[in-house]
């Protein structure tokens, strides 16, 4: 038996009646990732020893008749950006590629608390800016679906470590699609969470405004089971909404008859590939088939959304990056002269490309006579494009699109030109404007590349997505397809 | 003399809010004085990735204080913005701060500051009252001009600063002294800040004379140096301008040591700060409730503290004014008066001698040796006639240096008051046979009877009852 091809909610019962061992599934995980790890490239550090102590105690707990968490001895991998304390946290950058937090984020606070074993961290766009995991001061992740694709970004090493098995569940962050992309491209599920149900404690920030944590997996029950762990308030992120824990696993297997499921024209125009949407409107069908009643619905100022997201995501970016000087930790350059002239150089040759160029147009956008031309201006559309998602999720209970208008393309073939880049956020930034939950769940193939369905509810309904996803996935089993590698 | 000159100040001072215990965005202490360098820090106020700062409410209760004594309107809602710029003190390289553009609203504005120059009413207008964090502290070996490196220390980032800024109405020196020391008094009283408020203001001040460009005096540590800085940079600005030199605007550094300002840099603009509202902050609502309800626990502030005095103690305005314009000064003066039935008396000893006595020693009156109570007992001494009113001057400067009781003085030099007649005539006797021809004066001429008073305190070395021996000495010289 493969342990690391299951899923946790098979893996949990097995652990807890001591049928295998914590340590059993480690090992094995820990196996899978020495074999493939050369191809797919999914973690930036393992912790197979801290893993493996972590598994022992988990073990003698369950031995003693101890009470374990939902996540006894699961084995999960973290995106780089989220602190783990003592653990190097590069954030896929050359400038923090030698940084230890002295503290853990809330959501590894959490997973560790539940039973859960951190195994790693793994690879993504630098400070999360990027669709392809190839911003990387680490080097780009291989889709483990075809080893010459990229897997989508930035939380692309999470959702690679998932598709090989390397790993039974992940954590992503999502700023404009960084979670759902890849679980869409890898063919595991993802899902973006309301903004605030998740704590941003110990989340580096890119555009602290948009961006969420969220659960990664390779089906929805346990997709549903990590968000049980880490939602919740959080005093210490202001933003932290003040929801109680919930348990999102529990009411999955209730039936969708007769909800009502918006399809927004708007993500079916231009750019869309045709074999994509050609999966999405079957999967469309396979919802009405359980019962749901699909109609078409309209999001007004869609075509401002990417503009509108880049504007906010590159001003907040500018800022948050400004930290990064090598005076108090990370990367430092050698370089003599005055304060000035090191966190030039420090910058200079600690950050990429992709992160120079939005930190660049950030300070624009907010330096003095631009502000009300550019952000302000963004921060009024996107309240435009809230408005809209509430008016449509009231009609409807979710809004069914594409995840990804395009199939996972190949490594450096879109690198070049960020403008075409950008553009393919056109599925997903628009969610995180408006703040709303949203899940991607496999729907499909095309010529072997995987196709991911979008589904997005309103402000906390997080049960209500999962459930539609959880329906979909039972009925068309998209999700049990595994690659080989 | 400066009137053609046109001369306008206005100051932006900084006052930690120290007495919240913890800084303004995290739990680490906000007591930082004396501690070894980065030791109270965590990852929220060093800045580090991805930690997210929570707001201190209370400190929001202490800004809303000192709003409602500054006369200032509160906002109904509370923003944060970030001031983006690049220094070695800022851990985040921004600063989390308030701003009035761009959508966003300080705590307060409006308001103003009552307060007396030699006698004289001044009214300075407040023009906003803000929340920020400190950045840390610089430590520069030697001057900030010729030191070899700097160092860092975090523990004084993120400690809740409050800043308040006037309207440039300030005209001299010495009214911009006397405003800071209303304020301080009113920071005291409200009880915002630390015990001892020393070093806990900080001071810009911004100033332009007729025909020159406003300069901004930064960082300046203490009342005394805000009123040499301005008056340097007033000679200084005047020099310019005789000489047909414009000045230009610029910031300015007080150089404590060599008592001048000089060039830092010239000025950068509002602009370049790329303000915007901070993300990770929420909107935080003032609503009147919670205004009356702060409003109602309010301290007794120093104007009202100063009618009380004036009509419960009988005392006059300008001593009421002068007491109140220290908030210990004026615990001290009100506890002596439960011990002590003489307001005026103590008043008049107070802000004499204790004062004098103080200002010379440069000591706080809470670093007063003397307590309350032995300070009554040197006037009851007094009243008891145990010792002169003159002896009484030397006890307390004695009392105030080395913290010896006065009482104790008075018993250990043999101070007290000599008002044994007989022990009297016997000195009386022996001036009389040393100074027969003053004796003879004196009959003739009663103003020589002060010189043979005079011989027998020396004699006495003062402790001779004055009264007592002048009586003795005349009745000596009619021959009774
Ligand atoms: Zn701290």
């Amino acid at each position: 038996m493969h342990l690391n091809r299951l899923s946790c909610h098979q893996l949990v019962g097995k652990i807890k009646t001591q049928e295998v061992t914590a340590v059993d599934v480690v090992e094995q995980v820990f196996e899978r990732i020495k074999r493939v790890e050369s191809k797919i490239r999914a973690f930036i550090s393992t912790f197979k020893d801290d893993a493996l102590r972590r598994a022992e105690a988990v073990d003698k707990k369950i031995k003693r008749g101890e009470e374990v968490g939902p996540l006894a001895g699961i084995p999960v991998a973290i995106k780089d950006n989220i602190c783990t304390r003592g653990k190097l946290t590069t954030c896929g950058s050359k400038i923090l590629s030698n940084y230890f937090p002295p503290y853990d984020a809330t959501v590894i606070e959490r997973i560790e608390a539940a039973g859960g074993i951190v195994i790693g961290k793994t690879n993504m766009d630098e400070f999360a800016m990027g669709n392809s995991t190839e911003t990387s001061f680490f080097g780009c992740t291989h889709n483990p679906w075809d080893l010459t694709r990229v897997p989508g970004g930035s939380s692309g090493g999470s959702a690679a470590a998932l598709a090989s098995d390397e790993t039974i569940l992940a954590l992503g962050s999502d700023t404009g699609g960084s979670i759902r992309c890849p679980a869409s491209f890898c063919s595991v599920v993802g899902l973006k969470p309301t903004y605030g149900l998740v704590s941003r404690y110990g989340l580096v920030s890119y555009a602290n405004s948009l961006e969420q944590i969220g659960p990664m997996a390779k089906d929805v029950v346990d997709c549903a089971i990590l968000l049980s762990v880490i939602a919740g308030h959080d005093p210490r992120d202001s933003t932290s909404a003040p929801y109680p824990p919930h348990d999102y696993a529990k009411n999955l297997r209730c039936d969708i008859k007769g909800i009502k499921v918006g399809v927004p024209k708007e993500f079916f125009g231009e750019g869309l590939d045709e074999k994509v949407e050609k999966v999405v409107m079957d999967s469309i069908g396979v919802l009405e088939d359980l019962g749901a009643s699909c109609s078409e619905t309209s999001i007004s100022y869609l075509d401002y959304a990417i503009p509108t997201y880049y504007l906010i995501a590159m001003s907040e970016a500018s800022s948050n990056l400004a930290r990064f000087d090598g005076l108090r930790y990370g990367f430092r350059a050698e370089c003599d002269g005055d304060w000035n002239e090191v966190f030039s150089t420090t910058r200079g040759e600690g950050f990429g490309e992709e992160v120079k160029r939005r930190i660049l147009l950030g300070t624009f956008a907010l330096s003095a006579g631009y502000y009300d031309k550019y952000y302000l201006k963004a921060l009024k559309v996107r309240t435009l494009i809230k408005r809209e998602f509430e008016k449509a999720l009231s009609k409807f209970d979710v809004l069914v699109t594409p995840t990804m208008p395009i199939l996972p393309f190949k490594i450096g073939e879109m690198i070049e030109d960020p403008l075409v880049m950008y553009m393919i956020d056109i599925d997903t930034a628009p969610v995180n404007l408006a703040g709303v939950p949203s899940i991607s769940v496999p729907c499909g193939f095309v010529d072997g590349l995987p196709v991911g369905l979008q589904i997005i509810g309103g402000f906390f309904e997080e049960e209500k997505i999962l459930r539609v996803a959880y329906a979909f996935q039972e009925q068309t089993g998209f999700h049990l397809k595994k690659p080989e590698i | 003399m400066d009137e053609d000159l046109d001369i306008k100040i206005g100051l932006e001072v900084h006052v930690q809010l120290t007495a919240l215990k913890t800084k303004l965005f995290c739990k680490c202490s906000a007591n930082y004085r004396g501690m070894p360098p980065n030791t109270l820090t965590c990852p929220v106020c060093l800045g580090h990735p991805g930690a997210l700062p929570v707001l201190n409410k209370k400190a929001v209760e202490y800004a809303i204080m000192v709003a409602l004594a500054l006369n200032s309107s509160i906002s109904p809602q509370m923003l944060f913005f970030r001031k983006n710029y690049f220094y070695v003190d800022l851990p985040k390289n921004f600063q989390i701060s308030q701003y009035d553009k761009a959508g966003g609203v300080p705590l307060s504005v409006g308001g103003w500051v009552e307060f007396s120059v030699n006698g004289e009413k001044k009214r300075v207008r407040i023009r906003r009252i803000q929340l920020e964090e400190d950045p840390a502290r610089l430590v520069y070996p030697g001057t900030i001009t010729t030191a070899p490196y700097t160092l860092v220390d975090f523990n004084r980032a993120g400690v809740a600063l409050l800043e308040i800024v006037t309207e440039p109405d300030i005209k001299t020196p010495e009214e911009a002294y006397f405003f800071l020391q209303k304020l301080r008094s009113i920071l005291e009283h409200l009880g915002v800040s630390s015990e001892n408020m020393q070093g806990s203001m900080r001071c810009d001040a911004n100033i332009s004379i007729k025909g020159g460009a406003r300069v901004e005096i930064k960082n300046i540590s203490s009342f005394k140096d805000v009123y040499r800085a301005l008056q340097y940079e007033i000679i200084r600005q005047k020099q310019q301008l005789k000489h047909g030199i414009a000045t230009v605007q610029e910031t300015r550094h007080w150089d404590e040591d060599r008592q001048i300002t000089v060039s830092l840099r010239v000025k950068e603009t509002e602009s370049d700060y790329r303000y915007f509202p901070e993300p990770d902050l929420v909107p935080v609502r003032i609503s009147e409730e919670w205004i009356k309800k702060i409003a109602a626990q309010m301290p007794e502030l120093p104007d009202a503290r100063k009618e009380r005095f004036i009509s419960e103690y009988k005392i006059t305005e300008y001593d009421a004014t002068v007491l109140t314009s220290n908030k210990k000064l004026a615990d001290f003066f009100e506890e002596c008066c439960k011990l002590y039935p003489n307001p005026k008396k103590l008043a008049n000893w107070i802000m004499g001698d204790l004062l004098r006595n103080l200002n010379e020693t440069g000591l706080d009156v809470t670093q007063l040796a003397i307590t309350v109570e032995q300070f009554v007992d040197l006037l009851k001494m007094i009243d008891e006639g145990i010792i002169s009113a003159k002896i009484a001057k030397r006890i307390l400067r004695e009392a105030v240096r080395t913290g010896k009781p006065p009482r104790k003085i008075v018993e250990d030099e043999g101070l007290l008051k000599i008002d044994d007649e007989e022990f009297i005539a016997k000195i009386v006797d022996e001036v009389f046979r040393e100074f027969p021809k003053a004796v003879e004066d004196a009959k003739k001429d009663r103003r020589a009877v002060n010189f043979l008073v005079g011989q027998v305190m020396r004699k006495t070395r003062g402790r001779a009852d004055p009264n007592i021996t002048n009586k003795m000495i005349l009745s000596r010289l009619e021959g009774k």
